[in-house]
């Protein structure tokens, strides 16, 4: 009990440091707002009397002004004479590529998502067909069903055909697409 | 000579053939992003390289250009994303200036450039070269902030974040950016505060 006693004044130098700085940081932090002129109206009037009439925020608001300031009045870097003239020159090689939109097709993004959803959906409709509502008490509602479920007449039966049907469908389709582009490719060629 | 269109007018005609009015956007931002690649090469010739790339990248891509954004937000997301792929094919490490790679590295950056001190002449070149001491994350945000005209809102869609945690980071950043100030042109800030 003594030895905490002890560490009393040490503990709560510490607590009262890092409230100081805190504090700090706060007249830093709303300062730096009024400064960016991102303050309401509200706010910016009262920083604007803490400035007047509290001294500690008067120095604060001038070394933050003077590196805003400093800031403000640094100057851009410059590239050599030549590089407008060097990056024309690059560019004269290349076409403006068409636009990420016109070449991705939302139809087959819709068709993935949908195929999915409807797998998911497919999935829960056929696990709660498997429950036994009517004997389930309220405990365990769920665990001892699942553990009936038969996972082998799952994979074997329609389902799975249903599944390697959608995506050979989906397959076809892409090949369909793919061999279309290739077409209309070689007509523009000749 | 084409001063007087605006960003969205010269794409629109570059994209409708006319190549060479694409100079117009390479003159009036090349200084923007060459600053910005410079925060993370450290190193002119590789900047000016990175630059040019930059331009390519933003020509070949400027149909990808919706006018949903300044296009100087939509050129700096190009900066970003060509530096962090610049810097990660040098494997050199970008992040947080706690990391301890950065800081071996601010700490030569920082050595080297003591003997570099009596060479300041002016304001504008002490401020840049406190810029060139900051990690290249602080650096760029700071310059987005004063000299690429980017609000903070601006910002947080170029680096992937919440305009909220922009304010952070740009206070902190300001915060170091004094630090080394204090640090190193202690003797400059006080003659310029003597102006």
């Amino acid at each position: 009990m003594p030895e905490e006693m002890d560490k009393w004044p040490e503990l709560y130098t510490n607590t009262s440091t890092q409230n100081v700085m805190s504090e700090q940081q706060n007249i830093e932090s709303r300062l730096w707002d009024y400064i960016d002129g991102v303050s309401n109206a509200e706010e910016k009037s009262a920083i604007e009397k803490l400035i007047e009439s509290n001294l500690e925020w008067q120095r604060t608001y001038r070394e933050l002004l003077e590196t805003h300031q400093l800031m403000t009045s640094s100057e851009l870097d410059a590239p050599s004479m030549r590089f407008t003239k060097n990056v024309m020159e690059e560019i004269a090689k290349y076409h403006v590529a068409p636009a990420t939109s016109s070449y991705i097709n939302k139809k087959i993004i819709w068709g993935v998502a949908a195929f999915f959803i409807i797998m998911i959906v497919g999935f829960l409709v056929y696990s709660f067909g498997q429950l036994n509502w009517a004997n389930s008490n309220s405990s365990n509602i769920v665990s001892p069903n699942l553990d009936k479920l038969n996972w082998g007449k799952f994979l074997n039966n329609s389902y799975t055909n249903i599944f390697i049907m959608i995506n050979v469908v989906l397959g076809l389709m892409l090949l369909d697409m793919y061999l279309t582009r290739k077409k209309k490719l070689l007509k523009k060629d000749f | 000579m084409h001063g007087e269109l605006t960003d969205t007018e010269i794409i629109s005609r570059v994209l409708r053939g006319e190549q060479q009015l694409f100079a117009a956007l390479v003159e009036r931002y090349q200084n923007y992003v060459f600053t910005l690649v410079l925060r993370f090469t450290d190193n002119r010739e590789d900047a000016e390289e990175l630059s040019q790339d930059i331009f390519v990248k933003a020509y070949r891509s400027l149909a990808d250009f919706r006018g949903e954004s300044k296009f100087s937000t939509w050129l700096y997301t190009i900066v970003r994303t060509s530096c962090i792929t610049f810097l990660r094919k040098k494997k050199l490490e970008t992040t947080s200036i706690d990391n301890e790679k950065t800081f071996v590295q601010l700490e030569n950056r920082e050595s080297g450039f003591k003997a570099n001190q009596v060479e300041i002449k002016s304001r504008q070149a002490m401020v840049n070269q406190a810029i060139a001491l900051l990690s290249p994350d602080d650096a760029q945000i700071i310059t987005l902030f004063y000299k690429g005209e980017q609000t903070l809102e601006e910002i947080g869609a170029i680096i992937g974040a919440e305009p909220n945690t922009v304010k952070v980071k740009l206070h902190r950043a300001r915060q170091r950016l004094k630090d080394k100030m204090e640090k190193y042109f202690s003797h400059e800030v006080r003659e310029i505060q003597g102006d």
